[in-house]
Order: C-alpha cells, then structure tokens, then sequence
C-alpha cells in the first residue's frame, strides 16, 4: 500500500513540473501567459526568435557542440574501457575518478577557464621557458567562436560519467569471457573488444548517452563559462531573454526554450538512427573475417581518454592554488605568496550559500532514495518490473524547456522562491540519477534471500529493514551521494525554482565567474566540489566500516 | 515433537500459458520424506514456491496446502511455518554465523540469555559449536549449509522443503550434510519435501518418490 503510494507520488512529482512545465512553455511560446499579460494567440514571439540576428551561427554553434562532445565523450571512455578490459583495475578507476564525477560541471568549467586562460596555469607552465611570454599572450581561448573550450568541458566532464557508467554495465553480462573465447578465434584484443564486448555494452549504456548528448546540446552552466557570447548557444540566448528586466522579453524567451526542446528531440532522433547505422557496420565487420585492426585507434583515443582525466583534475587542482593563492603573477607556474586569510575572511560570504546547499541536497537526496526503495520493494512485491520512462525525461529533454514554466506552477502553488520549491526542482534531477543507481544493485539481489528470510517467520517489512536494506547498505550510500552530488550541482533549477531567492553554492559560483576575481571564484568552486566528494568519500567508506567483519559484503 | 502431516491437493501450475503441474496430490507424515524429480525447467521449485507461499506472481497456480490439519494456502509465507533450504545456503552477509540462527529463531524464545544459549545449542548440535560470532564468509561450503539448516529449525518450522541444496556441494560432503539433514528432520518429526535431480538423494531421502515433467 505505502510502496504503492510512492509510485504515485514519483509520477505527480515528475510529471507536474515536467509536463506542467512543458505545457506552459509552449503556451507562452505562442502568446498566453496570463501572468504578463498575454492572452491570446500570437506568433510573435517566434517571429522575434527567428528575426534573431545570428540565429543561424547559435544553432550551428549548438548542434556542433552537442554531437562532438557527445561522440569524443563515447569514443574516449570505450576506448578506455576496452584498454582496461582483462585489468583488475576498472574498480580502482572508478574511485580514482571520484572527484571528476562528483564535481559539478559549473565547477569544471570554472577550473578549465582558469587552466587554458592566455594568463592560465597552462601558460604559466610554459612560460618563459617554452613560449617566450612575459605577459599573457593576446588570445581568445575560453568563450573562442568555434565552442571548442565548451566542447572541451562537455568531454573532460562526460568521460569519466561515462567510463563510470561502463564499468557498471560491464559486469551486468560475462563480457571477460566473450572476449577471451574471441581472441582464442585469432583476434587481437582491441579489435575483439570492439566486435564482442562494444555492441553489448553500448545498448546497457544506451541511456546515460542520450542523457549526455540532451545535456550537451542544452547546458547552461558550463555554457555560461565557456561559451561565446556572439554567437551565444541556444540554451544561453534563451536564458537571456527569459531573465530579462524586459517582461516582454519572456516570450521569445520560451520560444527559444521550444525551439530547444525540438533540436533536443531531433538529435536524439538522428542518433538513434546512427546507432543503427554504426551497428550494422561493425556486424558486418564481426562476420567479414577480419580478426585486427582498430589497436592503434583505440590506443590513441584512450591516450586522449587519459589526457582528459589528467586535465580535468588538473583543473581541479588549479582552482585549489588560487583558493590559496595570495599572490601569483605571470609568468609564475606556482603562487608565489600564500595565503589563508582569504578563505577564512570570506567564510562568513560562504556560510549560507554553503547550508543552504547542504540543506537541499540532504532533503532532495533523502527523499529521492525513500522513493526509490519504495518502488523497487514494490516491484518485488509485485513481482512485476516496472521500466518508468517518465522519471527519465528530466535527464532527456533540455532544462530550460519546462524549468521556467515549472516556475510559474510553483508560483501558482504559492511555493515559488521556497527551499521547498528549490527541492523539489532538484528532485526531478536527482531522483532518476538516485533511482538508477540502486535499481540494477537491488534487482541483482538474490530473490531467495528474501524468501528465506519469510521462511523463517520474518514479516516483509522486517525483510525489508533488516535483511533487504543491510545488504543493500554499500549501493544505498552511493545512491544517496550520487543524489548529493546531483543536487548541488544543479544551477538552473535553483535559479528558477528559487525565483533568484535561494543562493546555493553553484549559483554564487556562476554569479562570480562572471567577474574578475579569480581568488573568490576558485574558493567557491572548491567548496561546490568539496561537499559532493566529501559525501562520497563518506558513501564509500560506509559498508567498509559497518562491516568491516564482513567479507561477503566487502564493495566489489 | 507435535509435528503432523503435509497434504498437498491439486496442485496445478502455470506460466505463460504453458502447464507446468497438473492436479498432483501427495501426502507426507511426520518424519517422513518425498523425493520429487524431474528435468530442469519441470516445475520442480514452482511447485516448492508454492508449498511455501513463495510463488513468484507470474505464475499461475491453484490447489490447497494443508499442514497439521490447518489449511495455509492461503497464508503468507512468514506465517505458514514451513521452513526452505535452498541450492545456495543463502546466509545473510551482514550477520555472524551466531546472527543468522538467532534471525531464525522462534520468538516464543524469550530473553537475551535464553536466546544466546539456544543459539549455541543449535551450532553444538550441528559441529559448530564456538562459531556464533565468525563472519559466515569465511566458513567452508559444508560448514555454511549446516548453518543455513539449523537457521531454518531454529524457526521451529511444522515442515521442510528442500530445493537441491545438495547439488552445490561435493560428493563426500553432499553424502555426510544429506544423512545429518535427514536424520535432524526425521528425530523433529518434520515431514520433508526434497526436489532433486540426484537419484542418490532420493535413495538417502528414503520415502516414496514422485517424477514429474
């Protein structure tokens, strides 16, 4: 009955916004916002949308950026993937790449800024030595026309979600083993991988693609930092309009969001068909006899996979020097003063933004796990899987398509400039991410443990809390800390959600990345990556405490 | 013991439209045995899903199942009080050795002294006295069935099923777990339903035996 309800409750708190959301932005696209006035039908607002000058340079510049960054992001982790294949150290990886996971993408976006800059440590490094510079050279590298720094941030962020997400995916079918009968056919270990392991493991992964490729085409956050400005992306010329002092302004503002939404689906579209496309090329390769080729392409883009991970923690690791930097000019590679004083003094500037954010992934994660094991134990009560496309859409369709419609819901519902509101809109993120997370560890639980636990006279609720759950502990902490990591990074639903009202982390980050003082940026941006890997750190050490007795349960 | 007898009525079962069981009857007494056997995919552990109100819901079954006189068809599982071993001994990771038998153990065992000695009483009568607090990973494969055995009678189940728990383990073993298996339900009374593919274990088993499929 309860596991019931949560159903229930998943669907109205997904849907509503989401739908409702939807459904406003489209209304407003076509003139009815009653709330500024517009009531009746008008194609205006397209009219000034397509008047736009320099329309067509954002939708090249979009699209460009979406399908690169999608398609290096897949390319580099496979190759990663399929060069740690037949290692132990795919778990280690996974750790290892922790911190990239964990931060926010604003949070790398930040830090890459601050890295490939003209005055970025990367110059530094260099410089003299290498370029000759004495000053900065005169160059504009991040926000460059061409999008390449945006793209650059998209992959350095999307690799590691997706070698992540590989690593799990891989175990969910005995592909060491396909691989091993394959190279005893005669083919060489990379060109194996790419015929046996890869066609199985991309339709697991399928998902968290098309959720990185509607994130591409869409992101406001890293797209903020490093985007140009002329020719702005879709997402950014949208988000213009909508935050306008002009009021008048909201409505091309919502047809941009629609015409988002409908690159977002045709993309999505194209791929899919790519996916059919790239499949029967490779099978007919698998059944040509050709038993090598692909080594040198898998080891160069893992090379490049690699490159990435070190950049990215490179840019982490740069945003840590300024945190502490007190004083650092150019050409130095390191601060030469440093200094404390600063992250204490700004503290006080630090200590709301910092609770409020801890405030609201605690509610949201919490929630989203509560709902989440609701749903599952109710799929085993039913005996009945349930593949919920619904709670996915918030990851598939573009942000800015129902969150400012969403806004004037809450509005309606008196909640608007509330942490409620901010949660719940973080909730729509959080809880696909939360739910996926768990769904695969509590499916490939033995259905037996809970019958011999039943068998013994234990009530389903006590099977639940204390057989179901405890076994369960390692991927219910990270559940929950994948929540956390989720909800701070949110940007756009705390902007809109919030009414501009709520100041999380992530928000005074982007508010500041915008002026010119990288030593309060890079603290920020730290805080904002330090409290989801704080979490993490928390999730993983869990189960290796609480059952530090326990080999059975000792993380995989 | 106050053990009585397992009466199974028309059992039929069904999945995805194709019959599984058709109208089998049986009967155990206390202390006895039936061994069913079949091929794989016969409907084997359905049927013991059944008896133990485990039926995963995509099946469809209909007839009744009668413990001591009482109809418990249509019962729970936890409330049936017929106790499962499985192919798997299925110990819960996050308990001890000693925290498994005391999960089983009945709770008309009052008070923390009592249920501590019943506990060791238990893992004494099974070899494995002084294991209370060992991590259950770090037990043998025989060592772990007897412990999932006497997990279930500390339940004090009115009847066992056992779903091949002896195919896991090797034949020198399988032959010593099978006897103390069977000698522990017979000395309880409890009649038992064993599905298996080994003609062996049926042999051990001793009572009638039953071929479906």
């Amino acid at each position: 009955m309860m596991a019931r309800t949560a159903e229930a409750v998943v669907y109205a708190l997904i849907g509503i916004p989401v739908l409702g959301g939807l459904a406003v932005t489209l209304a407003a696209s076509l003139g009815f916002l009653p709330a500024l006035g517009g009531d009746a039908f008008s194609l205006a607002a397209w009219g000034r949308l397509f008047a736009e000058p320099g329309l067509g340079g954002t939708l090249r510049l979009t699209i460009g950026v979406g399908f690169a960054a999608t398609a290096l992001s897949l390319a580099l982790s496979f190759a990663v993937l399929a060069k740690l294949s037949g290692r132990r150290s795919g778990g280690r990886l996974d750790a290892a790449l922790a911190p990239l996971l964990a931060s926010p993408h604003s949070t790398i976006a930040i830090g890459l800024a601050f890295l490939i800059a003209p005055s970025g440590w990367l110059v530094r490094l260099l410089s003299p030595w290498a370029t000759g510079l004495t000053t900065p050279p005169d160059l504009i590298i991040v926000g460059d026309a061409g999008g390449l720094s945006l793209a650059l941030g998209l992959v350095l962020k999307e690799t590691p979600f997706l070698v992540a997400v590989g690593l799990t995916a891989i175990r969910q079918f005995p592909a060491e083993a396909n691989l091993r009968a394959a190279r005893g056919l005669g083919f060489e270990p990379a060109t194996a991988w790419l015929l046996v392991v890869a066609p199985q493991l991309y339709p697991r992964m399928r998902f968290p693609v098309y959720a990185v490729l509607a994130y591409s085409l869409s992101a406001v956050d890293m797209a903020l930092v490093l985007a140009p400005s002329h020719p702005a992306p879709l997402s950014i010329l949208a988000l213009r309009w909508l935050l306008s002092p002009d009021l008048a302004d909201v409505f091309p503002g919502e047809a941009a969001a629609m015409l988002q939404l409908a690159l977002v689906v045709a993309a999505l579209v194209v791929w899919r068909l790519a996916e059919g496309i790239a499949t029967a090329l490779l099978l007919r390769r698998a059944e040509s006899g050709a038993r090598d080729g692909g080594r040198f392409v898998v080891s160069a883009f893992a090379t490049l996979g690699a490159m990435t991970f070190v950049l990215g923690f490179a840019a982490l690791l740069g945003l840590g020097l300024w945190a502490f930097a007190w004083r650092w000019t150019f050409p130095h590679a390191f601060p030469e003063q440093w200094s404390l004083a600063l992250i204490l003094g700004r503290f006080q500037r630090l200590a709301e933004p910092l609770t409020t954010t801890i405030e609201l992934a605690l509610v949201s994660a919490l929630g989203a796990l509560a709902l989440a094991i609701a749903w599952l134990e109710n799929e085993d009560r039913r005996g009945r899987r349930t593949e919920p496309v619904l709670i996915f859409t918030p990851l598939l369709l573009p942000q800015i398509a129902f969150l400012f419609g969403a806004e004037t819901l809450f509005a309606a519902l008196r909640l608007d400039g509330s942490l409620a509101a901010v949660a719940w809109a973080h909730a729509l993120f959080v809880f696909p991410y939360v739910w996926l997370a768990l769904a695969d560890s509590w499916r490939a639980l033995d259905p037996r443990y809970a019958r011999a636990a039943t068998a013994l006279g234990a009530g389903r609720l006590t099977t639940l809390l204390r057989v179901k759950l405890p076994i369960l502990l390692g991927p219910l902490s990270l559940a929950f800390a994948i929540g956390v990591a989720v909800s701070v990074a949110q940007y756009l639903a705390t902007l809109f959600a919030g009414g501009g009202r709520v100041t999380t982390l992530t928000t005074e980050a982007l508010a500041l990345a915008a002026g010119g003082d990288r030593r309060l940026s890079a603290i920020v941006g730290l805080a904002q990556a330090f409290v989801p890997l704080a979490f993490y750190l928390v999730a993983l050490a869990t189960p290796c405490l609480v059952y530090a007795r326990r080999k059975g349960l000792q993380a995989p | 013991m106050n053990a009585g007898s397992l009466v199974v009525d028309t059992i039929s079962i069904a999945v995805d439209g194709r019959r599984l069981i058709a109208d089998l009857s049986f009967r155990v007494d206390a202390g006895e045995a039936l061994s069913i056997m079949g091929p794989s995919g016969a409907g084997k552990s359905a049927l013991l899903s059944f008896i133990g109100g485990h039926l995963d819901p995509v099946f469809r079954a209909s007839g009744r199942v009668w413990l001591d006189d009482c109809e418990v068809t249509h019962l729970s599982a936890e409330r049936r009080g017929i106790g499962v071993l499985f192919q798997d001994d299925l110990l819960f990771p996050h308990l001890s050795v000693g925290g498994n038998v005391a999960f089983g153990l009945t709770a008309a065992v009052r008070g923390r002294e009592a249920r501590r000695t019943a506990v060791a009483q238990a893992l004494d009568e099974a070899g494995l006295g002084g294991f209370q607090d060992r991590d259950p990973a770090t037990l043998s494969g025989g060592q772990r069935a007897r412990v999932a055995l006497m997990r279930s009678l500390a339940a004090t189940p009115k009847a066992l099923l056992l779903d091949e728990p002896f195919s896991k383990l090797d034949l020198d073993l399988r032959r010593e777990f099978r006897r103390f298996v069977f000698d522990t339900a017979r000395r309880r009374g409890l009649p038992v339903v064993l599905v298996t593919h080994d003609p062996a274990d049926a042999e051990a088993a001793g009572g009638a035996l039953a071929r479906i499929g």
